[in-house]
């Protein structure tokens, strides 16, 4: 391990601490303006309207969903881990049956030991396709599953360097920011849909009170206009609130699979068996069902099978959540080629 | 207004020298958390062996030396490191001779596949496999730690405050086979019995 190597992982866990807690921060100030916006739109809805009815002071709308959202990211904080993991059916593998197992299990104890962190624990998701995918909230509480189907596949050595790149997600940190994030897109998407159905109810009683509640001098005209711009954008962010999280979770992802996969093969000195076992996982195209859309990100290949992962470019690095198979495959048998020359041993 | 400044700088270079003590005293304490972890699992390699030995043993009657070369760099290793983590040359030295030692018996018995039948002997073997590949991963650790725990200490300006830390040089595993580490592959073509050294396994990993 070099210096700057070295460097780069501490900078990693640094700024992914940062991030989760900016995460965290960002989804409660959005929910707090869905909130207090809803607040001052009925408040200067009701503004101008006759003495006797209905005047909207105490913004409760914001208080309410400011709680729901800090309760909501306490709660994913704390249970993100087993949320991503009951959502994929994963169960823990404690005592194992057959010998694949106990190779997993034999080869995730040497590949922490490779990585200087605690043997984290270790699930099997029942699914034939290959896939993988690191959980948790930091290295003494982390969790790593694979699947059936990746046991299946591959060999030992294929084995340890897909164990080696979760493990590089676990050690800086990328498992705390991509786990809270998980659970929040779940949560935004549960209360998004729980949150519209009850507007869509609510608007209809409001726009049956709100018609023999208008009429006023200029300064209410003012005033209605505002609400009407505010009302505007606060339904489109209501409108944007699932794209904008989806795309949160994508811009965290991609780059991060270049730097597990190097930090694979840092651990297993053996760049070429991840790049064989990346080989075999794209060949088995199966979409992963087992995986939801939520997860996605978490995996050493798209469960979804998603076509623009495979591309390059501006619009591909905005909108896919992992980078093209061929690239990464590219870069660690550059590895591979480099380590061999160095070795003095013959390309093969 | 000088002053001001001299107390700023005096508290600045104060607060990099707390820093970087503690910077070497954590890598110090890593190295040697390292190297407890080599420990623990040459341990498991010495309990392990008596296992393998006895379940192969009926079987391989006519390899008698490559057994007892195992049973030999074992009971010496042993011996070894009971003597404490002082001696990490001679330590490394019979673990290197062991690792050779072992590796041959692990290509002896894939050249017997009635033997590889037997679950027991196949879970051994897995489990043989597994405590070498921790052995090398443990001492990967320890020499990236070590390495990295070098060259702060040497570095300027930590080298400063190296003394205050009383930070000595780590002494790293020497590996002598790059090929140790391979697994063990068979040659089918090869004839039998006489041979009692199989050849070292050319290319090593890759």
């Amino acid at each position: 391990m070099s210096d700057e190597a070295t460097l780069n992982l501490f900078q990693q866990q640094e700024s992914n601490r940062r991030r989760t807690v900016w995460l965290v921060i960002g989804f409660v100030l959005f929910f707090a303006w869905l909130g207090l916006g809803g607040d001052l739109i009925l408040h200067l809805y009701t503004a101008d309207a006759p003495p006797e009815s209905y005047h909207h002071g105490f913004p409760w709308i914001g208080l309410v969903l400011g709680t729901i959202a800090l309760g909501t990211a306490w709660y994913a904080y704390k249970t993100g881990p087993e949320k991503v993991l009951w959502s994929t059916g994963a169960w823990e593998l404690i005592t194992p049956q057959d010998d694949k197992q106990r190779q997993l299990v034999n080869v995730v104890e040497e590949m922490a030991i490779a990585a200087g962190i605690p043997r984290p624990r270790i699930y099997v998701v029942a699914d034939p396709d290959p896939n993988a995918f690191a959980t948790g909230t930091d290295p003494n509480h982390a969790h790593i599953a694979v699947t059936q189907g990746l046991l299946d596949l591959c060999s030992r050595e294929e084995l340890q360097g897909v164990i080696g790149h979760e493990l590089g997600h676990v050690k800086n940190y990328d498992v705390r920011l991509m786990t809270t994030l998980a659970a929040m897109v779940g949560a935004v998407l549960l209360i998004h849909s729980g949150i519209s159905r009850m507007l869509r109810g609510g608007v209809r009683i409001s726009g049956g009170g709100g018609g023999g509640g208008g009429g006023g001098g200029k300064g209410g005209k003012k005033m209605g206009q505002l609400a009407l711009i505010l009302l505007v954008v606060w339904v489109i962010t209501w409108i944007l609130a699932p794209i904008i999280t989806q795309l949160l979770a994508v811009a965290v992802s991609r780059k991060r699979e270049y730097l597990a996969d190097a930090m694979g093969a840092q651990f297993t000195r053996n760049p070429l068996a991840l790049a064989s076992a990346l080989q075999k996982i794209e060949g088995a195209a199966e979409p992963t069902k087992s995986i939801q859309r939520g997860a996605a990100h978490l995996c050493i290949a798209d469960p979804l099978g998603r076509r623009l992962n495979n591309r390059e470019g501006a619009f591909a690095n905005l909108f896919g959540t992992h980078p093209p198979m061929a690239m990464r495959i590219a870069r660690l048998k550059g590895m591979g080629y480099a380590q061999l020359k160095k070795e003095g041993g013959v390309v093969a | 207004m000088g002053s001001l400044i001299l107390l700023v700088l005096v508290v600045i270079a104060i607060g990099w020298m707390i820093a970087a003590y503690n910077g070497l005293i954590s890598l110090k304490n890593q190295t040697l958390n390292a190297f407890k972890q080599i420990d623990v699992q040459l341990k498991r390699r010495h309990d392990l062996i008596p296992n393998l030995v006895n379940a192969v043993r009926g079987a391989m009657d006519f390899e008698k030396s490559t057994l007892e070369a195992v049973i030999q760099a074992r009971n010496q290793a042993v011996k070894i490191t009971a003597g404490g983590p002082e001696n990490i040359k001679q330590i490394s030295q019979a673990e290197n001779q062991l690792s050779g030692a072992l590796s041959r018996l692990l290509v002896t018995i894939e050249r017997y596949p009635d033997l590889k039948a037997t679950s027991n002997v196949a879970q051994l073997q897995e489990e043989l496999t597994s405590t070498e590949n921790r052995i090398a991963f443990a001492r990967q650790l320890y020499n990236d730690t070590g390495t990295q725990y070098n060259t702060k200490q040497q570095q300027f300006p930590t080298s400063l405050v190296a003394g205050l830390a009383k930070a000595q040089p780590a002494e790293l595993w020497e590996l002598e086979d790059q090929a140790e580490r391979a697994v063990p592959q068979v040659d089918l073509s090869r004839p039998l019995p006489p041979s009692p050294t199989p050849g070292r396994i050319e290319g090593g990993r890759g």
